[in-house]
């Protein structure tokens, strides 16, 4: 990790196996992990504690995580939270379309933890480490 | 497997590549060539050992040679040699008439990663009316092929890359990502091995030479760096990896101050051209 105290993920997912994948990994990297179910529940965290980063999936029920990027970027601004994208969305289109949005970084599932390691370092969040 | 079975295959493998395999590397083998006994129905490593005896067996030695020394690869893999890069390069390209060529090897270029991680980056840079070449070279043919095609799997491409850049230089064909003609227009991508004769290359402004070093004992280091050094222009860059260096082996390349994984020629043998 970058900073002395561990960030905090934000892991947004419908599938609970996948949040306990990702959370499996995060924490592996450092990472204080925190699990939000869809895009409203992402937003009701990100009111009470603002997480460091957000891994985001696209498709979920109730609010889905473009319409959750989009309103955390008008409620909270450009910088905050950083988001990733996470989805089996894997479009050329969908990624300009989040990048648009405001999002960071963008994973295609299947992920693992080299492809998550590698772009929370392209976040800024972890360090490169030399080959 | 027995010890001349492995010392054998080892024999093969080092005398085409320069690969050293210690004895500890009996795990590597049985994983790395398991698909190629499969292939050609060899029921065991001393079966391939004994196959590759038979003088016939080039394409074989080959294949095995392949199946050994193929890297994982990722876009700009530790990014500090890219970082120097972006530094190094306007500084070349002012040194150098306008109008003029830069060359830049990827030496041991693997799928193509690296050479295309340079290419996005010279994209970004203003080298004021200066191009640049880049060449890549690997002892693998296959891997040369994949090379030029350019075409990653979507694992490979979320390897070490910005989304951002994904989307600039990458068109999406059928469940796979093609480097942009753009992009595959700047770089050349031919078989060659580091062992041979280097002066067939030219002499380059920059070479990376990453994660190939450690393979080899210390007389082939020290080889492969004078050839290297002597195909470096006076005021180039060679890029080792992270676990590599010149020290102890050559004193015609010497480290670029403050800098790790980046060397020079000494300036005396720079003013000496
Ligand atoms: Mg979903």
């Amino acid at each position: 990790m970058t900073g002395e105290s561990p960030a905090t993920c934000l892991v947004v997912d419908d599938s609970r196996t996948v949040r306990k994948a990702a959370r499996r990994i995060l924490e592996k990297l450092g990472f204080t992990v925190a699990e939000a179910g869809d895009g409203a529940e992402a937003l009701t965290a990100c009111r009470s504690s603002m997480p460091q980063v957000v891994l985001l999936d696209w498709n979920m029920p109730v609010m889905d995580g473009l319409e959750f990027l989009r309103a955390a970027r008008a409620e909270f601004g450009p910088d905050h939270p950083i988001v990733v994208l996470c989805t089996t969305e894997a479009a050329m289109e969908k990624i300009v379309e989040a990048l648009g949005a405001g999002a960071q970084e963008y994973v295609m599932k299947p992920f693992d933890e080299g492809i998550l390691r590698d772009k929370f370092v392209q976040v800024g969040l972890l360090r490169d480490e030399a080959a | 497997m027995t010890p001349e079975s492995f010392a054998f295959i080892a024999g093969v493998v080092k005398s085409r590549s320069g690969l050293v395999l210690t004895s500890d590397k009996g795990y590597m083998l049985e994983t790395r060539l398991g698909p190629l006994l499969k292939r050609d129905g060899l029921a065991s490593l001393d079966a391939l050992a004994l196959k590759l005896r038979d003088p016939r067996s080039s394409a074989l030695a080959d294949a095995v040679t392949e199946a050994l020394t193929t890297n994982e690869s990722s876009f700009f893999r530790d990014g500090k040699p890219f970082d120097h890069l972006r530094q190094a390069l306007p500084v070349l390209a002012r040194a150098r008439a306008p109008g003029s060529l830069l060359r830049i090897w990827s030496a041991a270029c693997s799928t193509g990663q690296e050479a295309y991680s340079i290419a996005m980056l010279v994209q970004e840079l203003n080298l004021e009316g200066r191009r640049v070449e880049i060449i890549g070279t690997d002892i693998a043919d296959s891997v040369v092929a994949r090379a030029r095609e350019g075409y990653f799997t979507q694992f490979e491409v979320q390897r070490g890359m910005p989304a951002r850049l994904l989307v600039k230089h990458f068109r999406q064909e059928s469940g796979r990502w093609r480097v942009s003609p753009e992009l595959r227009a700047m770089a050349r991508f031919e078989r060659g091995t580091l062992l041979g004769d280097l002066r067939g290359f030219g002499r380059f402004d920059v070479i990376f030479c990453r994660n190939v070093l450690i393979y080899f004992d210390a007389p082939t280091k020290t080889r492969v760096l004078n050839a290297l050094a002597a195909q470096l222009l006076p005021d180039g860059v060679l890029y080792l990896g992270g676990a590599e260096t010149v020290l102890g082996l050559t004193d015609r390349l010497a480290p670029l101050a403050g800098e790790r994984g980046a060397y020079g020629r000494p300036r005396e043998a720079a003013l000496a051209g």
